[in-house]
């Protein structure tokens, strides 16, 4: 046996996972509070006794940590135009690992220095024209930044034409400058910016968010833990050298807060007639729907789903579903505890990955002109994808996991042009080990994949 | 010294989905030196708008087939103004109206629309290129 400890610093709980990659299979996993006030090492601690309450004492040869602890890796991206450049930026970002608090367009107003002041990110990715384009509002921007002041990095990646210029205007700052995320018009290039944050991430945040005390325990590879969840469904979807992946997938992780969705897939058009529009979509996506959460966000799921549908979901009154929303608002530690509230609990999940799932996947429109019939796509086609991956408390922790998450198929009645997947396989995460198999991913592939086939397994409660 | 290559912005404006005439533009301005961004088809206004912005486009170059381009091109001169491109040099081309119209008419019209040169039907390249050198300031 050759154990490997897998460590995720999340806000709230220190998750740990062990493994055995000698005969790659999943020990334990367990977890306790975050203790980032005091010293990280004290929730980790206790998260290990659990574990080996459970596994017997463990010998492991290594551990690897991912975290998204005090505040996970908080971002503010700019760009020029809303759908060009400030999208790359925020695509980029996201697909980091980042929590994107903002991300602005056009040249910074004195109202967005006050706020950028005020939310002083970890990392300031500016950006802004495409090679030997628009260079005015991106030295505008530096210059707003400058007179901010601060001590975090920035990280240029906008028109190289102005890299240099940029840097002078922001002297005595952290400044990184990297490759433009758009060099050309309409041609995203977001991953030597992603490598920049990654770095940055390394050499300053996990010391700035008092991770550093753990690194000692630890053999390496601090990375956000969306970027962990990425790798591992990267991983899960293309394979290695010996093992073949599952194929394309889109992954849902339904939390308090936040919904996230990853898709790992080309996602073209069916037709290849169709004709494509706006940016062009990276293999592996992720989205990040701040609205949309089961407990902080409980009111966005409600907004954007309708209190009524809610209702209908859940089989009760309009008055009790609004009662039960209220009480896990007001209390967000709350789990369900009887029929009813369970019902409501399932019904918001259930429209959590709907909303989710349809702001992640593309969208196909039928347009009649002079030529006939003309088929235009705006971001990913998902309807192929056949497997779906899910995770997180409201999902793995009920017998419905198939029903709630099959709200993320195409519905031609309710929105005939989304491209959500037709139907899939549902996978569900029972004992949360993704985004330690992502991390288990840098070293271990073979092991972190066949843990997985072991351990995310098929639900047909749906059918 | 080497002038920088003017940046030209072209597409088909609206439902138009006329793909030729607009490969052969670019084929023809990019060998005339320019950097072209080339949206393709069924463009909208924003988009042409968008594309410039990003690329500091010197012109955007409008074309038209199908007939509709009066209402396509009504008030893209104003959004220019809007975002902030107020000296771009704005050419529409091609069928840019229904039936047979004195061409003469139909430019008056899209001058008093904002653009700068308007083209009939069969125009080649060649004059395009010419009129850009001239309005752009482009030394042979």
């Amino acid at each position: 046996m050759d154990p490997v400890l897998l460590i995720d610093f999340g806000s709230t709980y220190t998750k740990v996972t062990a493994v055995d990659i000698d005969e790659p299979r999943l020990l334990g996993t367990a977890n306790s509070y975050t203790t980032v006030q005091t010293d990280i090492n004290n929730g980790l601690a206790d998260a290990l006794i659990k574990l080996e309450q459970t596994t017997g004492r463990l010998d492991f040869s290594a551990r690897y940590a991912a975290s998204s602890a005090a505040g996970g890796l908080r971002m503010l991206a700019s760009g020029l135009v809303p759908e060009l450049t400030a999208e790359a930026a925020k695509t980029a970002s996201l697909g980091a690992g980042a929590k994107v608090l903002k991300t602005y367009a056009f040249k910074l107003t004195e109202d967005d220095a006050e706020e950028i002041a005020r939310l002083s990110p970890d990392i300031f990715l500016l950006c802004g024209g495409t090679d030997g384009g628009n260079t005015d509002t991106v030295i505008h921007n530096a210059k707003v930044l400058h007179k901010i002041g601060g001590s975090y990095p920035i990280i240029y990646a906008g028109n190289r034409n102005a890299a240099r210029e940029c840097e002078r205007i922001l002297e005595g700052r952290e400044v990184h400058i990297t490759e433009n995320v758009m060099p050309a018009f309409g041609k995203l290039n977001i991953e030597p910016t992603q490598k920049e944050i990654r770095e940055v991430f390394l050499a300053r945040i996990v010391q700035a968010k008092g991770l550093t005390q753990a690194s000692e325990l630890i053999s390496g590879i601090m990375m956000p833990t969306p970027s962990a969840v990425m790798a591992a469904m990267k991983l899960l979807a293309e394979g290695t050298k010996t093992q073949r992946g599952i194929g394309d997938l889109v992954a849902v992780d339904v939390g308090g807060a936040t919904t996230d969705i990853y898709s790992v897939c080309e996602g073209l058009p069916d037709d290849p007639r169709t004709s494509l529009k706006g940016l062009p979509e990276p293999y592996v996506k992720r989205t990040v729907e701040g609205d949309i959460g089961m407990r902080y966000s409980i009111r966005g799921i409600v907004d954007a789903a309708g209190l009524d549908r809610v209702a209908k979901i859940a089989g009760l009154g309009v008055e009790r579903t609004a009662e039960i929303i209220d009480m896990f608002a007001n209390n967000t530690e709350l789990l369900p505890t009887d029929g009813e509230t369970r019902a409501v609990d399932e019904a918001l999940a259930s429209m959590a990955v709907r909303v989710a799932v349809k702001r992640h996947a593309g969208r196909l429109e039928e347009m009649f002109g002079i030529g006939g019939l003309k088929l235009v796509q705006t971001g990913k086609n998902l309807k192929n994808v056949d497997k779906v991956i899910v995770t997180g408390g409201s999902l793995i922790h009920t017998e419905h996991t198939g029903r709630i998450a099959s709200y993320c198929f195409y519905d031609e009645e309710e929105d005939p042009e989304s491209l959500r997947p037709e139907k899939a396989d549902i996978l569900v995460d029972r004992r949360y080990i993704i985004a330690a198999m992502g991390l288990l991913s840098e070293h271990h592939p073979e092991a972190a994949l066949k843990i997985m086939k072991q351990e995310l397994v098929k639900d047909d409660s749906a059918k | 010294m080497e002038q920088k290559k003017k940046t030209l912005v072209i597409g088909v404006i609206g439902a138009d989905v006329h793909a030729v005439g607009n490969q052969i533009l670019y084929h023809a301005f990019s060998d005339a030196g320019f950097n072209v961004i080339n949206l393709g088809v069924m463009v909208s206004q924003e988009e042409f708008i968008a594309a410039a912005i990003e690329t500091n486009a010197d012109a955007i170059i409008v074309s038209s087939l199908y007939g509709q381009g009066e209402l396509d091109c009504r008030g893209l001169r104003e959004k220019c103004d809007e975002a902030g491109l107020e000296n771009i040099l704005l050419y529409v081309g091609g069928n840019i109206v229904i039936g047979k119209q004195p061409f003469d008419e139909v430019e008056k019209r899209f001058k008093a629309m904002g653009f700068d040169r308007s083209f009939p039907p069969g125009t080649p390249p060649e004059v395009d290129i010419e009129a850009l050198k001239e309005d752009l300031h482009v030394e042979d």
